[in-house]
Protein backbone atom coordinates (compact mmCIF):
# COMPACT_ATOMS: atom_id res chain seq x y z
CA UNK A 1 0.00 0.00 0.00
CA UNK A 2 1.57 3.73 -0.87
CA UNK A 3 2.73 5.17 2.36
CA UNK A 4 0.31 8.28 1.90
CA UNK A 5 -2.57 6.66 1.83
CA UNK A 6 -1.70 4.19 5.08
CA UNK A 7 -0.67 7.31 6.86
CA UNK A 8 -3.85 9.34 6.04
CA UNK A 9 -6.18 5.52 7.24
CA UNK A 10 -3.48 5.76 10.66
CA UNK A 11 -4.85 8.82 11.18
CA UNK A 12 -8.25 7.80 11.36
CA UNK A 13 -9.74 9.31 9.39
CA UNK A 14 -11.46 6.20 7.24
CA UNK A 15 -13.00 6.68 3.92
CA UNK A 16 -14.53 10.20 4.40
CA UNK A 17 -10.11 11.42 5.05
CA UNK A 18 -8.84 8.96 1.57
CA UNK A 19 -11.90 10.87 0.11
CA UNK A 20 -10.61 14.30 0.89
CA UNK A 21 -6.67 13.30 0.85
CA UNK A 22 -7.55 12.63 -2.98
CA UNK A 23 -9.08 16.14 -3.50
CA UNK A 24 -6.01 17.27 -1.88
CA UNK A 25 -3.56 15.77 -4.46
CA UNK A 26 -1.95 13.15 -1.28
CA UNK A 27 -3.26 10.06 -3.21
CA UNK A 28 -3.17 9.37 -6.88
CA UNK A 29 -6.71 10.49 -8.69
CA UNK A 30 -8.60 7.32 -9.47
CA UNK A 31 -7.44 4.94 -6.47
CA UNK A 32 -9.61 6.18 -3.62
CA UNK A 33 -12.93 5.46 -3.61
CA UNK A 34 -15.92 7.80 -3.90
CA UNK A 35 -16.57 10.04 -1.01
CA UNK A 36 -18.85 9.16 1.78
CA UNK A 37 -21.69 10.89 1.81
CA UNK A 38 -21.47 11.97 5.42
CA UNK A 39 -24.52 14.89 5.38
CA UNK A 40 -26.63 12.07 3.38
CA UNK A 41 -25.72 9.20 5.45
CA UNK A 42 -26.54 11.48 8.70
CA UNK A 43 -30.21 12.84 7.85
CA UNK A 44 -32.83 12.06 10.32
CA UNK A 45 -35.48 12.64 7.57
CA UNK A 46 -35.78 10.72 3.95
CA UNK A 47 -36.39 14.28 2.53
CA UNK A 48 -32.98 15.58 3.94
CA UNK A 49 -31.07 12.80 2.40
CA UNK A 50 -32.64 13.11 -0.83
CA UNK A 51 -31.58 16.75 -0.63
CA UNK A 52 -28.16 15.59 -0.08
CA UNK A 53 -27.87 13.27 -3.04
CA UNK A 54 -29.88 16.12 -5.30
CA UNK A 55 -32.16 14.20 -5.73
CA UNK A 56 -35.14 16.59 -4.53
CA UNK A 57 -36.62 16.37 -7.91
CA UNK A 58 -36.86 12.88 -8.44
CA UNK A 59 -39.96 11.39 -10.58
CA UNK A 60 -41.68 8.56 -10.04
CA UNK A 61 -40.35 5.71 -12.67
CA UNK A 62 -41.96 2.71 -13.62
CA UNK A 63 -38.96 0.90 -15.07
CA UNK A 64 -37.29 0.66 -11.37
CA UNK A 65 -38.17 -2.89 -9.61
CA UNK A 66 -37.41 -3.50 -6.22
CA UNK A 67 -37.69 -7.19 -5.46
CA UNK A 68 -38.20 -7.36 -1.26
CA UNK A 69 -40.19 -9.51 0.69
CA UNK A 70 -43.99 -7.97 1.27
CA UNK A 71 -43.30 -9.56 4.83
CA UNK A 72 -39.77 -9.27 6.53
CA UNK A 73 -39.75 -12.11 8.96
CA UNK A 74 -36.47 -10.39 10.68
CA UNK A 75 -35.82 -6.65 10.42
CA UNK A 76 -32.22 -6.93 11.24
CA UNK A 77 -31.45 -8.93 7.53
CA UNK A 78 -34.40 -7.72 4.71
CA UNK A 79 -32.58 -8.42 1.05
CA UNK A 80 -33.55 -5.86 -1.48
CA UNK A 81 -32.62 -5.79 -4.60
CA UNK A 82 -33.33 -2.63 -7.35
CA UNK A 83 -33.33 -3.60 -11.26
CA UNK A 84 -33.05 -0.13 -13.04
CA UNK A 85 -34.09 -0.15 -16.65
CA UNK A 86 -33.77 3.35 -17.06
CA UNK A 87 -30.30 3.84 -19.74
CA UNK A 88 -27.28 5.30 -19.03
CA UNK A 89 -28.28 4.63 -15.10
CA UNK A 90 -25.32 6.26 -13.05
CA UNK A 91 -25.98 5.11 -9.18
CA UNK A 92 -28.80 3.84 -7.29
CA UNK A 93 -29.69 4.71 -3.65
CA UNK A 94 -31.52 3.06 -1.25
CA UNK A 95 -33.41 4.26 1.68
CA UNK A 96 -35.95 2.62 4.60
CA UNK A 97 -38.13 5.81 5.03
CA UNK A 98 -38.74 4.76 8.75
CA UNK A 99 -35.12 4.05 9.83
CA UNK A 100 -33.53 6.36 12.07
CA UNK A 101 -30.90 7.11 9.53
CA UNK A 102 -33.24 6.23 6.57
CA UNK A 103 -30.39 7.03 3.65
CA UNK A 104 -28.93 2.74 3.63
CA UNK A 105 -26.74 2.95 0.81
CA UNK A 106 -25.68 4.38 -2.55
CA UNK A 107 -24.50 2.39 -5.66
CA UNK A 108 -22.42 4.12 -8.74
CA UNK A 109 -21.99 2.55 -11.47
CA UNK A 110 -19.70 2.54 -14.16
CA UNK A 111 -21.27 2.43 -17.61
CA UNK A 112 -20.84 -0.92 -19.09
CA UNK A 113 -22.32 -2.27 -15.43
CA UNK A 114 -25.66 -3.13 -15.03
CA UNK A 115 -28.02 -0.79 -13.03
CA UNK A 116 -28.62 -3.70 -10.18
CA UNK A 117 -27.48 -3.94 -6.61
CA UNK A 118 -28.57 -6.49 -4.29
CA UNK A 119 -27.96 -6.37 -0.60
CA UNK A 120 -29.69 -6.59 2.57
CA UNK A 121 -30.77 -4.28 5.18
CA UNK A 122 -31.95 -3.45 8.71
CA UNK A 123 -35.47 -2.27 9.14
CA UNK A 124 -36.16 -0.68 12.41
CA UNK A 125 -39.88 -1.17 11.60
CA UNK A 126 -42.61 -1.63 8.60
CA UNK A 127 -41.28 0.95 6.24
CA UNK A 128 -41.68 2.03 2.30
CA UNK A 129 -38.09 1.35 0.79
CA UNK A 130 -37.47 4.01 -1.73
CA UNK A 131 -34.86 3.43 -4.72
CA UNK A 132 -33.48 6.93 -5.95
CA UNK A 133 -31.65 5.87 -9.52
CA UNK A 134 -29.67 8.98 -11.20
CA UNK A 135 -29.49 8.42 -15.34
CA UNK A 136 -28.47 10.48 -17.63
CA UNK A 137 -28.17 13.10 -14.86
CA UNK A 138 -31.37 13.22 -14.07
CA UNK A 139 -32.89 11.45 -10.95
CA UNK A 140 -35.44 8.90 -10.77
CA UNK A 141 -37.86 6.98 -7.65
CA UNK A 142 -40.20 4.29 -6.88
CA UNK A 143 -41.04 2.66 -3.46
CA UNK A 144 -42.22 -0.65 -2.04
CA UNK A 145 -43.85 -1.09 1.37
CA UNK A 146 -41.84 -4.03 3.20
CA UNK A 147 -43.44 -5.06 6.89
CA UNK A 148 -41.13 -5.88 9.43
CA UNK A 149 -42.36 -8.40 12.46
CA UNK A 150 -40.28 -10.37 14.69
CA UNK A 151 -40.84 -13.87 13.92
CA UNK A 152 -42.29 -16.61 16.47
CA UNK A 153 -40.22 -19.79 17.21
CA UNK A 154 -37.27 -20.70 16.06
CA UNK B 1 -51.34 -8.51 34.87
CA UNK B 2 -50.90 -12.27 33.10
CA UNK B 3 -48.64 -14.41 34.72
CA UNK B 4 -45.79 -16.46 32.43
CA UNK B 5 -48.33 -19.03 32.66
CA UNK B 6 -51.42 -17.88 31.19
CA UNK B 7 -49.44 -16.03 28.41
CA UNK B 8 -48.17 -19.80 27.64
CA UNK B 9 -51.74 -21.36 27.79
CA UNK B 10 -53.10 -18.10 25.59
CA UNK B 11 -50.25 -18.90 22.90
CA UNK B 12 -51.33 -22.66 23.18
CA UNK B 13 -54.33 -22.18 22.30
CA UNK B 14 -52.97 -19.67 19.44
CA UNK B 15 -50.83 -22.53 18.04
CA UNK B 16 -53.70 -25.15 18.35
CA UNK B 17 -56.59 -23.53 17.17
CA UNK B 18 -54.69 -21.17 14.54
CA UNK B 19 -57.07 -21.23 11.29
CA UNK B 20 -55.22 -23.84 8.62
CA UNK B 21 -56.12 -21.68 5.71
CA UNK B 22 -53.65 -18.80 7.69
CA UNK B 23 -50.68 -21.36 8.43
CA UNK B 24 -49.98 -21.69 4.98
CA UNK B 25 -50.33 -18.25 3.76
CA UNK B 26 -48.00 -16.49 6.55
CA UNK B 27 -45.23 -17.98 4.10
CA UNK B 28 -46.42 -16.79 0.83
CA UNK B 29 -45.86 -13.25 1.94
CA UNK B 30 -42.63 -14.16 3.18
CA UNK B 31 -41.29 -16.43 0.31
CA UNK B 32 -39.47 -14.03 -1.70
CA UNK B 33 -37.00 -12.81 1.30
CA UNK B 34 -36.71 -16.74 2.59
CA UNK B 35 -35.48 -17.19 -0.91
CA UNK B 36 -33.39 -14.48 -1.63
CA UNK B 37 -31.64 -14.82 1.95
CA UNK B 38 -30.83 -18.85 1.35
CA UNK B 39 -29.40 -18.44 -2.14
CA UNK B 40 -26.70 -16.14 -0.76
CA UNK B 41 -26.30 -17.28 3.03
CA UNK B 42 -23.60 -15.95 5.40
CA UNK B 43 -23.72 -19.20 7.01
CA UNK B 44 -20.87 -20.09 4.31
CA UNK B 45 -18.66 -18.09 5.28
CA UNK B 46 -19.07 -20.10 8.64
CA UNK B 47 -17.60 -23.04 6.38
CA UNK B 48 -14.61 -21.45 5.34
CA UNK B 49 -14.25 -20.30 9.64
CA UNK B 50 -14.65 -23.79 10.71
CA UNK B 51 -12.45 -24.90 8.20
CA UNK B 52 -9.35 -22.75 9.07
CA UNK B 53 -10.32 -24.01 13.22
CA UNK B 54 -10.36 -27.38 12.30
CA UNK B 55 -6.69 -27.93 10.72
CA UNK B 56 -5.18 -25.21 13.01
CA UNK B 57 -2.95 -27.21 15.61
CA UNK B 58 -5.18 -26.45 19.26
CA UNK B 59 -4.96 -27.90 22.60
CA UNK B 60 -2.44 -28.67 25.13
CA UNK B 61 -1.01 -31.38 22.24
CA UNK B 62 -0.81 -29.15 19.80
CA UNK B 63 -3.01 -31.06 17.20
CA UNK B 64 -5.63 -30.40 14.72
CA UNK B 65 -8.76 -32.15 14.19
CA UNK B 66 -7.83 -33.54 11.07
CA UNK B 67 -7.33 -37.38 12.49
CA UNK B 68 -10.84 -37.26 13.92
CA UNK B 69 -13.28 -39.76 13.15
CA UNK B 70 -16.71 -38.98 12.29
CA UNK B 71 -17.84 -42.25 11.52
CA UNK B 72 -16.26 -42.78 8.10
CA UNK B 73 -12.74 -43.63 9.51
CA UNK B 74 -9.75 -41.15 10.73
CA UNK B 75 -9.82 -38.03 8.87
CA UNK B 76 -12.47 -38.89 6.12
CA UNK B 77 -15.46 -36.20 6.24
CA UNK B 78 -17.44 -36.98 3.09
CA UNK B 79 -21.22 -38.37 4.00
CA UNK B 80 -20.11 -38.85 7.73
CA UNK B 81 -22.56 -36.50 8.97
CA UNK B 82 -25.49 -37.55 6.86
CA UNK B 83 -24.74 -40.82 9.15
CA UNK B 84 -25.09 -39.05 12.58
CA UNK B 85 -26.26 -39.72 15.26
CA UNK B 86 -24.51 -43.33 15.47
CA UNK B 87 -22.83 -45.56 18.12
CA UNK B 88 -19.07 -45.13 17.87
CA UNK B 89 -16.87 -47.95 19.87
CA UNK B 90 -14.52 -45.92 21.02
CA UNK B 91 -16.54 -43.97 23.49
CA UNK B 92 -19.29 -46.83 23.21
CA UNK B 93 -21.78 -44.38 22.56
CA UNK B 94 -24.31 -43.14 20.63
CA UNK B 95 -23.07 -39.28 19.44
CA UNK B 96 -24.53 -36.61 17.25
CA UNK B 97 -22.29 -33.81 15.27
CA UNK B 98 -21.46 -31.53 18.36
CA UNK B 99 -20.39 -34.58 20.62
CA UNK B 100 -18.12 -35.90 18.39
CA UNK B 101 -16.01 -32.88 17.39
CA UNK B 102 -16.10 -32.42 21.46
CA UNK B 103 -14.58 -36.07 21.68
CA UNK B 104 -12.10 -35.09 19.21
CA UNK B 105 -10.99 -31.85 20.75
CA UNK B 106 -10.79 -33.72 23.90
CA UNK B 107 -8.79 -37.28 22.77
CA UNK B 108 -6.85 -35.63 19.70
CA UNK B 109 -5.92 -31.71 21.00
CA UNK B 110 -6.17 -32.79 25.19
CA UNK B 111 -8.48 -29.86 25.97
CA UNK B 112 -10.65 -30.34 29.16
CA UNK B 113 -14.00 -31.70 28.61
CA UNK B 114 -15.89 -28.90 30.97
CA UNK B 115 -14.37 -26.13 29.16
CA UNK B 116 -14.91 -27.18 26.09
CA UNK B 117 -18.78 -27.91 26.41
CA UNK B 118 -19.09 -24.54 28.71
CA UNK B 119 -18.06 -22.16 25.17
CA UNK B 120 -19.60 -24.50 22.79
CA UNK B 121 -22.63 -22.61 22.19
CA UNK B 122 -22.27 -19.08 21.13
CA UNK B 123 -23.62 -15.65 22.07
CA UNK B 124 -25.78 -14.03 19.76
CA UNK B 125 -23.96 -11.69 17.46
CA UNK B 126 -20.47 -12.36 18.27
CA UNK B 127 -18.13 -14.69 16.30
CA UNK B 128 -20.26 -17.96 17.97
CA UNK B 129 -18.63 -20.87 18.97
CA UNK B 130 -15.62 -22.85 17.27
CA UNK B 131 -17.69 -25.76 17.93
CA UNK B 132 -20.77 -24.42 15.58
CA UNK B 133 -17.84 -23.19 12.83
CA UNK B 134 -16.38 -26.61 12.65
CA UNK B 135 -19.69 -28.36 12.82
CA UNK B 136 -20.71 -26.28 9.40
CA UNK B 137 -17.59 -27.02 8.01
CA UNK B 138 -17.92 -30.94 8.86
CA UNK B 139 -21.37 -31.09 7.94
CA UNK B 140 -20.46 -28.78 4.55
CA UNK B 141 -19.12 -32.39 3.15
CA UNK B 142 -22.27 -34.37 2.91
CA UNK B 143 -23.93 -31.50 1.14
CA UNK B 144 -25.84 -33.36 -1.65
CA UNK B 145 -25.93 -36.79 0.00
CA UNK B 146 -28.72 -38.48 1.80
CA UNK B 147 -29.84 -38.41 5.08
CA UNK B 148 -29.29 -42.39 5.98
CA UNK B 149 -28.80 -42.36 9.82
CA UNK B 150 -29.08 -46.32 10.81
CA UNK B 151 -30.37 -48.19 13.53
CA UNK B 152 -27.88 -51.29 13.63
CA UNK B 153 -26.20 -50.56 17.15
CA UNK B 154 -28.57 -51.71 20.10
CA UNK B 155 -27.48 -48.39 21.60
CA UNK B 156 -28.33 -46.35 18.58
CA UNK B 157 -31.93 -48.63 18.63
CA UNK B 158 -31.96 -47.58 22.51
CA UNK B 159 -31.73 -43.71 21.76
CA UNK B 160 -34.18 -44.08 18.71
CA UNK B 161 -36.79 -45.41 21.46
CA UNK B 162 -36.64 -43.03 24.18
CA UNK B 163 -36.13 -40.16 21.59
CA UNK B 164 -39.35 -41.22 20.67
CA UNK B 165 -41.11 -41.31 24.11
CA UNK B 166 -40.00 -37.91 24.79
CA UNK B 167 -40.93 -36.66 21.07
CA UNK B 168 -44.96 -37.10 22.57
CA UNK B 169 -43.92 -36.58 26.34
CA UNK B 170 -45.67 -33.58 27.60
CA UNK B 171 -44.29 -32.39 31.29
CA UNK B 172 -43.19 -29.11 33.17
CA UNK B 173 -45.68 -26.13 33.85
CA UNK B 174 -46.84 -25.97 30.33
CA UNK B 175 -47.68 -29.60 29.54
CA UNK B 176 -45.98 -29.71 26.43
CA UNK B 177 -43.79 -32.10 24.09
CA UNK B 178 -42.21 -31.58 21.13
CA UNK B 179 -45.25 -32.93 19.86
CA UNK B 180 -47.97 -29.94 21.08
CA UNK B 181 -45.67 -27.79 18.10
CA UNK B 182 -44.86 -30.33 16.19
CA UNK B 183 -46.98 -33.37 15.53
CA UNK B 184 -49.99 -31.68 13.74
CA UNK B 185 -50.79 -30.60 10.07
CA UNK B 186 -51.06 -26.35 9.50
CA UNK B 187 -49.94 -24.83 12.75
CA UNK B 188 -47.71 -21.77 13.37
CA UNK B 189 -46.57 -18.92 15.73
CA UNK B 190 -46.45 -15.60 14.55
CA UNK B 191 -44.80 -16.14 11.04
CA UNK B 192 -43.04 -19.32 11.78
CA UNK B 193 -44.45 -22.30 10.10
CA UNK B 194 -44.38 -25.28 12.65
CA UNK B 195 -42.63 -28.42 10.77
CA UNK B 196 -45.20 -31.72 11.52
CA UNK B 197 -42.18 -34.13 12.21
CA UNK B 198 -45.25 -36.69 11.66
CA UNK B 199 -45.54 -35.83 8.45
CA UNK B 200 -42.62 -37.38 6.42
CA UNK B 201 -42.51 -34.97 3.46
CA UNK B 202 -42.22 -31.55 6.04
CA UNK B 203 -39.39 -33.54 8.33
CA UNK B 204 -37.34 -34.40 5.53
CA UNK B 205 -37.94 -30.92 4.01
CA UNK B 206 -35.87 -29.40 7.05
CA UNK B 207 -33.48 -32.29 8.07
CA UNK B 208 -31.06 -31.44 6.33
CA UNK B 209 -30.77 -27.99 6.74
CA UNK B 210 -29.04 -28.18 10.19
CA UNK B 211 -26.19 -26.61 11.07
CA UNK B 212 -27.92 -23.02 10.29
CA UNK B 213 -26.74 -19.76 10.10
CA UNK B 214 -29.62 -17.96 12.49
CA UNK B 215 -30.17 -14.42 10.83
CA UNK B 216 -31.26 -12.80 13.95
CA UNK B 217 -27.96 -14.47 16.24
CA UNK B 218 -25.58 -13.82 13.10
CA UNK B 219 -23.95 -17.32 13.55
CA UNK B 220 -23.84 -21.00 12.64
CA UNK B 221 -26.05 -22.87 14.90
CA UNK B 222 -26.04 -26.75 15.72
CA UNK B 223 -29.32 -28.85 16.38
CA UNK B 224 -27.54 -29.06 19.56
CA UNK B 225 -28.48 -25.45 19.85
CA UNK B 226 -31.93 -25.52 18.53
CA UNK B 227 -33.21 -28.55 20.92
CA UNK B 228 -31.86 -26.23 23.91
CA UNK B 229 -34.17 -23.25 22.49
CA UNK B 230 -37.13 -25.63 22.09
CA UNK B 231 -37.02 -26.93 25.64
CA UNK B 232 -36.36 -23.01 26.73
CA UNK B 233 -39.42 -21.81 24.92
CA UNK B 234 -41.67 -24.67 26.08
CA UNK B 235 -40.05 -23.86 29.60
CA UNK B 236 -38.70 -27.36 30.23
CA UNK B 237 -36.01 -27.53 32.34
CA UNK B 238 -32.35 -26.52 30.30
CA UNK B 239 -31.52 -29.49 27.91
CA UNK B 240 -27.80 -30.29 29.08
CA UNK B 241 -25.07 -29.63 26.29
CA UNK B 242 -25.15 -33.38 24.83
CA UNK B 243 -26.70 -34.79 27.39
CA UNK B 244 -28.67 -38.61 26.49
CA UNK B 245 -32.06 -36.66 25.91
CA UNK B 246 -30.29 -34.11 22.90
CA UNK B 247 -28.95 -37.63 21.48
CA UNK B 248 -32.30 -39.42 22.10
CA UNK B 249 -34.01 -36.94 20.30
CA UNK B 250 -31.72 -35.80 17.35
CA UNK B 251 -31.56 -40.11 16.66
CA UNK B 252 -35.34 -40.08 16.65
CA UNK B 253 -35.50 -37.09 14.26
CA UNK B 254 -32.58 -37.29 11.93
CA UNK B 255 -33.78 -41.14 11.55
CA UNK B 256 -37.42 -39.46 11.00
CA UNK B 257 -35.67 -37.26 8.24
CA UNK B 258 -33.61 -40.16 6.26
CA UNK B 259 -33.88 -39.99 2.93
CA UNK B 260 -33.28 -35.70 2.95
CA UNK B 261 -30.78 -34.40 1.49
CA UNK B 262 -28.18 -32.33 3.11
CA UNK B 263 -27.75 -28.43 2.34
CA UNK B 264 -26.12 -26.62 4.79
CA UNK B 265 -26.11 -23.84 5.70
CA UNK B 266 -29.60 -23.67 6.40
CA UNK B 267 -31.14 -20.01 7.06
CA UNK B 268 -32.91 -19.38 9.85
CA UNK B 269 -34.95 -16.54 10.69
CA UNK C 1 -7.45 -9.99 10.47
CA UNK C 2 -10.99 -9.36 8.12
CA UNK C 3 -12.17 -12.65 7.37
CA UNK C 4 -11.72 -13.63 3.34
CA UNK C 5 -14.82 -12.86 1.78
CA UNK C 6 -16.83 -15.76 -0.34
CA UNK C 7 -17.20 -14.53 -4.34
CA UNK C 8 -18.90 -15.76 -6.97
CA UNK C 9 -18.79 -14.87 -10.53
CA UNK C 10 -20.70 -16.60 -13.04
CA UNK C 11 -21.53 -15.45 -16.90
CA UNK C 12 -24.86 -15.14 -17.84
CA UNK C 13 -24.82 -14.42 -21.41
CA UNK C 14 -21.84 -11.84 -21.14
CA UNK C 15 -23.09 -10.82 -18.22
CA UNK C 16 -21.04 -11.86 -14.66
CA UNK C 17 -23.52 -11.95 -11.81
CA UNK C 18 -21.10 -11.23 -8.69
CA UNK C 19 -22.55 -11.97 -5.40
CA UNK C 20 -20.29 -11.34 -2.14
CA UNK C 21 -20.70 -12.63 1.27
CA UNK C 22 -18.24 -10.37 3.86
CA UNK C 23 -18.10 -11.43 7.25
CA UNK C 24 -18.21 -7.63 9.09
CA UNK C 25 -20.33 -6.63 12.59
CA UNK C 26 -21.96 -3.52 10.59
CA UNK C 27 -22.37 -2.35 14.41
CA UNK C 28 -24.98 0.51 14.40
CA UNK C 29 -23.35 1.83 17.95
CA UNK C 30 -27.18 1.65 19.23
CA UNK C 31 -26.27 -2.39 20.67
CA UNK C 32 -24.85 -2.61 24.32
CA UNK C 33 -22.75 -5.73 25.67
CA UNK C 34 -23.78 -7.38 28.55
CA UNK C 35 -22.34 -5.34 30.30
CA UNK C 36 -24.60 -2.81 29.69
CA UNK C 37 -21.56 -0.33 27.84
CA UNK C 38 -22.70 0.90 24.44
CA UNK C 39 -20.76 -0.98 21.85
CA UNK C 40 -19.21 1.33 19.56
CA UNK C 41 -20.22 1.80 15.77
CA UNK C 42 -17.79 -0.14 13.31
CA UNK C 43 -19.48 -0.68 9.96
CA UNK C 44 -18.31 -1.20 6.32
CA UNK C 45 -18.13 2.11 4.27
CA UNK C 46 -17.30 1.73 0.88
CA UNK C 47 -17.01 -1.23 -1.74
CA UNK C 48 -15.48 -1.33 -4.71
CA UNK C 49 -15.15 -3.78 -7.27
CA UNK C 50 -13.21 -3.50 -10.31
CA UNK C 51 -13.03 -5.86 -13.24
CA UNK C 52 -9.41 -6.33 -15.45
CA UNK C 53 -8.31 -3.92 -12.85
CA UNK C 54 -11.09 -1.39 -14.04
CA UNK C 55 -13.51 0.15 -11.30
CA UNK C 56 -16.73 -0.79 -11.88
CA UNK C 57 -18.89 -0.22 -8.67
CA UNK C 58 -18.72 1.58 -6.44
CA UNK C 59 -20.62 0.81 -3.07
CA UNK C 60 -21.10 3.19 0.10
CA UNK C 61 -22.60 1.98 2.49
CA UNK C 62 -24.07 2.87 6.22
CA UNK C 63 -24.49 1.20 9.84
CA UNK C 64 -28.04 0.32 8.17
CA UNK C 65 -26.63 -2.27 6.04
CA UNK C 66 -27.07 -5.85 7.99
CA UNK C 67 -24.52 -7.65 9.96
CA UNK C 68 -22.03 -9.97 7.57
CA UNK C 69 -23.07 -8.36 4.51
CA UNK C 70 -24.35 -9.19 1.15
CA UNK C 71 -23.39 -7.32 -2.09
CA UNK C 72 -24.66 -8.64 -5.72
CA UNK C 73 -24.36 -6.70 -8.63
CA UNK C 74 -23.73 -7.58 -12.73
CA UNK C 75 -20.79 -6.69 -14.92
CA UNK C 76 -21.63 -6.31 -18.56
CA UNK C 77 -18.75 -7.38 -21.48
CA UNK C 78 -17.65 -10.02 -19.38
CA UNK C 79 -15.65 -13.24 -20.25
CA UNK C 80 -14.47 -16.52 -18.64
CA UNK C 81 -11.72 -16.24 -17.17
CA UNK C 82 -12.02 -12.67 -16.36
CA UNK C 83 -10.68 -11.16 -12.97
CA UNK C 84 -13.01 -9.52 -10.29
CA UNK C 85 -11.35 -7.88 -7.26
CA UNK C 86 -13.26 -6.85 -4.33
CA UNK C 87 -11.90 -4.02 -1.42
CA UNK C 88 -14.40 -3.49 1.30
CA UNK C 89 -12.81 -0.37 4.00
CA UNK C 90 -14.43 0.64 7.12
CA UNK C 91 -15.27 3.24 9.45
CA UNK C 92 -11.89 1.92 11.62
CA UNK C 93 -9.89 2.24 8.29
CA UNK C 94 -9.74 -1.98 8.39
CA UNK C 95 -9.77 -3.18 4.24
CA UNK C 96 -10.03 -6.40 2.76
CA UNK C 97 -9.69 -7.34 -1.10
CA UNK C 98 -10.43 -10.73 -1.83
CA UNK C 99 -10.54 -12.00 -5.97
CA UNK C 100 -12.17 -14.08 -8.08
CA UNK C 101 -12.23 -15.34 -11.41
CA UNK C 102 -15.35 -15.07 -13.59
CA UNK C 103 -16.15 -18.90 -13.91
CA UNK C 104 -18.16 -19.99 -17.60
CA UNK C 105 -22.15 -20.67 -16.84
CA UNK C 106 -22.66 -24.39 -15.96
Amino acid sequence: MNRSRRRVLELGGGVAALGAAAAAGLIPAGAAAAAWNKPGFESKAAADAIKSLGASGMTESRDIAITAPDIAENGAVVPIAVTSRIPNTESISILAEKNPFPLAATFDIAPGTEGYASVRIKMGQTSHVRAVVKAGGKFYTASKEVKVTVGGCG
Amino acid sequence: MFTLRSRIAVLALICLFAPAAGAQNAGAGLEVGRKMLLEDNPGELWIDRGKRIFHEKRGPKKASLEQCDFGMGPGNLKGATARLPRYFADTDKVEDLDSRIVTCMVTLQGSDREQVKKSAIGRPLTDGSDIEAIAMYVASHSNGMKMDVRLDHPKEREMYKAGEYLFFRRSGQTDFGCVTCHGQPDKRIRLQDLVNMLDKKQIQAVAGSWPAYRGAHGISRTMQWRLYDCFWQMRLPELAYLSDVSIALSTYLNYQGNGAVVKVPGFKR
Amino acid sequence: MAEPMRIRATLQGDVADVRILMRHPMETGQRKNPKGEIIPVHFIQSVVVTHNGKTVFDAQWSQAISRDPFLGLRIKGAKAGDKVSVTWTDNKGDKRTDEATVAASS
